[in-house]
This record gives C-alpha cells, structure tokens and sequence, in this order.
C-alpha cells in the first residue's frame, strides 16, 4: 500500500542509466527508481485536503485554478453516479455485465484532463469515466453491456477506441497508432490505459518494446487498482509496476491514483513529452477497485473488508471535496450544480438503456466483411427464409454457368 | 514457361506482350512495389524485411527504395507486428506484414482472430483493417520444425478474414496486388517450395485484366474427374493429371485461390461435368478445407457424384522432421492413387 508522505523528493520520473556499465545490486525498496533511491508516489493534494509541498509538480498544473478544479470535481461525481447507475441497472437485469470503475475516479479523471482533442486514447474495459470526459454520449456508455452491440461509441468521433475486452491488446494498438501519427508529423499524444493484470501479458510487453525501439508518442497508463479479478498485484509481479518500463529504457513514474491533481500533472508531463518527441512514457496510478471486478464477481470470496474500508477513506471524491472546502471554492450553487448535472447524466444513462432497441436478426449478418460475401450472403438469405417460416429443403444451387472463356476447354 | 494454359492463352491475346521472366518471390517483390508506388499509405512491416531483403528475399531492395519508414524492420514479436499494424491501421495506413515462417504465426492469433478479423463487425462498419498478412506456408524444403506447416484452416475458420494463397508467379504477382487493395483483412499464403519457380509474366496484362481474386481457376480442363488444391499442390496436381492423361485418365485440375471465400460454384459446375472429385493439400486431413469443400459439394452435387469425395492430404501428425517429409506430403502418387479409387468407384 502506498504510503501518503506530506513531502515528495523533488524528481519523481525514473529514468534507466544512460549508460551500460557495471552494475551494483540495487536495494530492494518497494518504490525504488532504477537506481535503486527511494521515491515516493507523486502527491498533490493528502487524503484531508491539504495541498502537498512538491514545487516541481504543482508547477505543472499551476494554471488548474478553482473553475478547473470544480470541474475535476464535477467530472468525478458525475462519474460516479454514471456507475452507480449502470451498476444498479445490471441488478435490475437491464444490462448483461457492467464492470464498475467506483474508487478509480482521480485516475481516470484527472489522465483524461490532460488530454486534447485529437490526442487518442486506447482503453481497456473499466474507462467509462475516460469517456465521458472525451465525450461519449451517456446514453451509449451501457450499449455493449445490455448486449445490443459490441461497441458503444463511434471512436472517430470522440477520438477513442471502444471497451478493449482481451486484456493488454490494446497496448499494441496505440503503439502502432502513436508510430503512425509519428509518420504522418502530427503532434498529438495516444495514451492507453491497462490494469495491473494486463502487465502480466506479452502484449503490454511487446507494446513497451516496439514504443522504446520506435520512440513512439504513447503513454502507457496503468491503473494498478491492486487486483485483477482475485489476484492480488503481487502474483503479477515481484517489483513494483513502474519498473517493467526501466527495462525497455522508457522513463515511469508512480503516482497517487486517488489525487486528480497528482494525475492531471504527471499526465501533462507524459502527453506533454510525446508530442515533442520524447517517445514513449509510463505511468503506474495506485489506486484501487472499490467494488467487484464486474457485477459477476464476489470479492468478499478473496479480500478483507479491513482492507476496502482503509481504502474508502483515501476516497478520491472525499478528498477533492475537502480540498475544495479548506480552499474556499465550495458552495451551495455549486453543489445543487453538480447534483443537477449528475441527476441529467443519469436519468439520460437510465432512460437510454431501459428504451434501447434490440437489434434486427438480420444484423447478424452485417459488416462481418467490408465487402459482399458468398457465404455470410447465402447464410442470411437463408436464415430469413427459415424465420419467414419458408420450407427448409437441401440448396437448389442455380444451374451452373459454364467456366469463362478465359478457361480452355 | 507459364504454369496455366489460360495465362498463356491471355498472354497470345494481348496486342504486344511485354513479358518478364520471373520468380515467384520475384513476382511478389514487384506487387508490392507496384503497391507501394501506387498508394503511399501502404507500409510493410516484419522482421529482416529491411536491409536482408527477407529470408526469401521477398522484399529485396525495396528498403533501399522507399526508406525505412515505409519498409520497417520490427523488433522480433509476432503479436507486436500485427497489433501495431493493426493500430497503424486504424490511422489510416495499409499495412503489409510478413510473418516470417507459417510455424511462427502462433503468437499473433489472438491478434489476427480477435482484433484484425472483429474490428469491422465490433464497430458495425466503422472502423476497417485493411491488413494483408503475409506467410511463406507449406514443407517441401527439407526445413526443421515450425517451417513447413499449413496452418490455413484456422484462419479459413475465422469469420473476417480473407484467405487466399497464389500459386504462380502470375497470381501472385497479382493477389498481393488485389490484397493489399481490399478494405478486408487477407491472410496471404505464399507456398515457399514454390518461390523458386520462374515463368514469363506480363504485368502490363495483368494489370489491366485483373483475374478475381476469389474465384478459383480452372488450370486443366479434364472430363473423368477433378481436382481440387492450392497453393504448392497445385503443380503436384498438374503433373499428376499429365501422368493419368498418358494412362487414358482426364483431370481437370482447379486452383482454388482463395480459401476464404471458396469459390463453391466453379467446383460445383466442375464436379457436375466429371462426377468425381479429388481435394488434394498439405494440412492434415482431419477437419481441414477438403473436408469442406466435400460436405458442401455433397450438399450440392449429391445426385451427380458417381463417387464419394476423397480427400488427399498430410496425415494428421505434427509436421515430420525432413527426412520423412517426402512421405507426409502428398505428391503425384498418392493423388493418382485416389484416383484410381474415385474410378473405380
């Protein structure tokens, strides 16, 4: 668990040695930089709202004044009750699976801040809250979960992919995409998003590879919520997260997944360094998954309430709320303002879901190739035949064409 | 000398033929040329591709060419290469991969099957991977393990994919061509026992009369039975069909070309004139494309066949070490050995 110190040291990027050489035996610390110092996670703001004396960071986001930060504020409670009701709604048996993101708002929130428009975010399945901030209608956010479809949201339009089920894969993805964006001379950052779990996977390291070797734009994003499904962190790994970057030379950082404000900056920093051409970055956010995996799962099988409730109090919302109150920038408009924006977000997620139309049995057949298909074509013909109630009988093929002319015969 | 008695009949059409001798691997080089001239967001990608030229040389000079951004040597990871193509897709670019032997494809399945051949019908049209992925396939080289397989069922299986495999320089020259081309992800098999083998190609011609890419070609036309293979098979096909002629037996001998789709109704028109039919290939027989090809041609011809569909294949084993390969892989013999039996049914 990640210890929460009033101060930082002052550089919390870890960087390889730039050289190859003799190497001493690092101590074994468990945030220790490649050189084996100690650092701490980065931390802008402590769980009661007191601001964190860490010049370099503040610095980063020393223009977020008190409209930025209600609105970081807004974004995660209204995040939060985008979860709540999509969790609420696979009870009432209105979606097939949802996997809620509750205690992971300052990680999405705050990354998802730093971020431009035409910058392109590949997520894993837990980003509800990226999306919403990149812009996804909240009406679409549950079309995938009810069964209606395999996406929810035009990526073309908000600029990112749709819930990535294969753990890690997307890794890839954005690394070919940051390389490409890298040939065409665009300036934008791609920024991919994982769990602990998908560390473990050989995509994510073959992504870490390829972006190294490439120098590619993206930021690899992880949320190490602490487990993946039952698995605590430490049967992925025997070092901390952050160091599978050392490796392949690409500068990491850990910081407090809990403080939006830790997040936005160090995010800044990342998409910041990739669109100058910096190359790739990595970033671990420690946070941690307050509620089940997904709404099929039972975590009181495998974790210790003690261990929910510690975490409760690091609450990232709590914490953005107190900081809001010390500083003066709470107020009763304010509060009725998110309430009322919460409420339309979740009524429009509710209603959306609940009225969603199923899908014609003819969809089946559809976009399965780019292009006409003789066999997805006799399929469909035939299974609309079969609903139409039309006599099944063996294929009556046309009569057969005589070979082109092209064949001698 | 051409391997198909209709691309030499197209060849006496054409008003002045210009025709270059060329490899297969030769005639590969210059689709990909062809097709990176043609559209500038075509990029191959693969490993020893760049400055080696690929380990067939597939690729030769084209590095030197069209720079390294365009030619890109990859870390070696297979599911890299495909996953980052697959993202480079994404932004718009066409990207050409080449996995380096058939045996080594494994660590990207789960890209190919679950991200390249889903990613239009996850997004229900809105998002495209035009990606052509390119594997020399097949034994016959006397290689060790992990380079002589022919793993096309589990693509041929998978519903997003094209699968095709030329087997002549002509065809390839042109379905690297049609390909790349295509808005759908395509598995391009390249039958390397076959890189070596030289005919005089057009390509003016073939650019002008592009042949299909997913309709099969009759290469021997034949009245007491057909014959169905690709890629490398196809010329074990045709000597056997020269071998029964001399006997008195007549074959006509099909390419399939494309796997996926298989061009069901040039087999059927086919089998409907012969009665018999032969699916010969290199993969083992147990649940592979000859199995299909024999329950939708039963489905299709039942009253016409004289004799039930016989497949001719690799056994069902792991692929042999190479000096046991001349007996797993099916050659002359054991296609004229079904033969015999479909006629004497």
């Amino acid at each position: 668990m990640p210890t929460t110190p009033a101060a930082a040291p002052t550089t919390a990027w870890a960087a390889p040695a730039p050289t190859i050489g003799v190497s001493t035996p690092t101590p074994r610390s468990p945030r220790g930089g490649p050189e084996g110092k100690t650092s701490y996670p980065v931390q802008l703001v402590q769980p009661d709202g007191r601001r964190v004396l860490d010049r370099e960071h503040a610095a980063l986001v020393a223009d977020v004044g008190p409209d930025r930060l209600r609105r970081l504020y807004e974004d995660m409670v209204v995040v939060r009750r985008i979860d709540v009701e999509a969790t609420a709604l696979q009870r009432q048996g209105q979606l097939g699976l949802w996997p809620p993101l509750l205690g992971q708002e300052a990680a999405q929130i705050g990354s998802a801040h730093a971020l431009h428009t035409d910058d392109y975010v590949f997520c894993s399945y837990r980003e509800a809250g990226v999306a919403y901030c990149r812009g996804a209608d909240p009406a679409q956010l549950t079309r995938l979960w009810r069964g209606a479809a395999h996406s929810c949201w035009d990526p073309a339009e908000i600029n990112m992919t749709n819930p990535a089920i294969v753990v890690g894969a997307q890794g890839l993805h954005a690394t070919g995409y940051a390389y490409a964006a890298h040939l065409d001379g665009a300036e934008i950052a791609v920024i991919t998003y994982f769990g602990d779990g998908a560390t473990s996977q050989g995509d994510i390291a073959e992504a870490l590879g390829f972006a190294a070797a490439w120098s590619a734009p993206v930021v690899f994003f992880c949320q190490n919520n602490q487990w993946a499904i039952s698995a605590p962190v430490r049967v992925q790994s025997a070092t901390p997260l952050v160091r599978r970057a050392y490796g392949y030379g690409i500068p990491g950082v850990q910081v407090d997944g809990n403080d939006a404000l830790a997040v936005l900056a160090v995010t800044r920093q990342a998409v910041e360094r990739a669109r100058a051409g910096g190359g790739p970055s990595y970033i671990e956010a420690i946070t941690y998954r307050m509620g089940p995996h997904t709404t099929a799962d039972d975590p009181t099988r495998y974790r210790a309430a003690a261990e929910t409730e510690m975490w409760a109090r690091r609450d990232p919302i709590d914490r953005m709320q107190r900081l809001l109150r010390r500083e003066g920038l709470w107020d009763s408009d304010f509060e009725d303002r998110v309430r009322d924006r919460s409420d339309e977000v979740g009524a429009r997620l509710r209603t959306a879901t609940i009225e969603m139309p199923d899908p014609e049995p003819m969809d089946l057949f559809e976009h399965v190739y780019t292009t006409a298909h003789p066999l997805i074509d006799s399929e469909r013909r035939q299974y609309a035949a079969y609903l139409e109630g039309a006599p099944q009988c063996l294929p009556t093929p046309p009569i057969p064409q005589a070979p082109s002319t092209r064949h001698p015969q | 000398m051409p391997t198909h008695p209709a691309d030499s009949a197209s060849s006496i059409d054409s008003p002045s033929p210009v025709t270059t001798t060329t490899t297969f691997a030769g005639a590969l080089n210059a689709g990909l040329r062809r097709a990176m001239e043609d559209d500038p967001k075509v990029v191959l990608m693969g490993e020893d591709i760049g400055r080696l030229g690929g380990v067939f040389r597939v690729t030769d000079t084209l590095q030197k060419d069209f720079g390294n951004n365009r030619v890109i040597d990859t870390p070696l990871a297979e599911s890299g290469i495909v996953g980052t193509a697959f993202g480079m897709a994404l932004r718009g670019y066409r990207p050409v991969c080449e996995i380096q032997f058939d045996g080594f494809v494994y660590p990207a399945f789960d890209q190919i099957v679950s991200q390249v051949a889903k990613i239009h019908y996850r997004t229900q049209g809105k998002v495209r991977a035009p990606i052509t992925i390119r594997i020399p396939f097949g034994g016959g080289i006397g290689s060790v393990e992990h380079h002589s397989e022919s793993p096309e069922a589990y693509f041929a299986h998978t519903a997003g994919l094209r699968v095709v495999s030329p087997s002549t320089p002509h065809d390839a020259y042109l379905m690297i061509r049609q390909a790349i081309s295509l808005d759908d992800p395509v598995i391009f098999f390249e039958p390397k026992r076959r890189y070596w083998d030289k005919a005089e190609v057009d390509f003016a011609a073939l650019d002008q009369d592009p042949y299909p890419l997913d309709t099969a070609r009759i290469c021997r036309a034949g009245e007491h039975a057909t014959v169905v293979a690709y890629g490398g098979m196809v010329r074990t096909a045709l000597t056997a069909a020269e071998i029964a002629a001399e006997e008195g037996h007549s074959l006509e001998v099909i390419d399939l070309r494309s796997l996926s789709p298989i061009d069901f109704d040039t087999i059927e028109a086919s089998v409907r004139r012969t009665g018999r039919l032969i699916v010969a290939h290199e993969a083992p027989v147990f649940a592979g494309l000859g199995a299909e090809i024999a329950a939708r041609i039963t489905e299709r011809c039942f009253y016409q066949l004289e004799a039930p569909v016989l497949r001719v294949g690799g056994f069902d084993i792991p692929y042999p070490p190479a000096k046991l390969e001349r007996h797993h892989l099916p050659d002359p013999d054991r296609i004229l050995d079904a033969v015999d039996r479909t006629l004497a049914a």
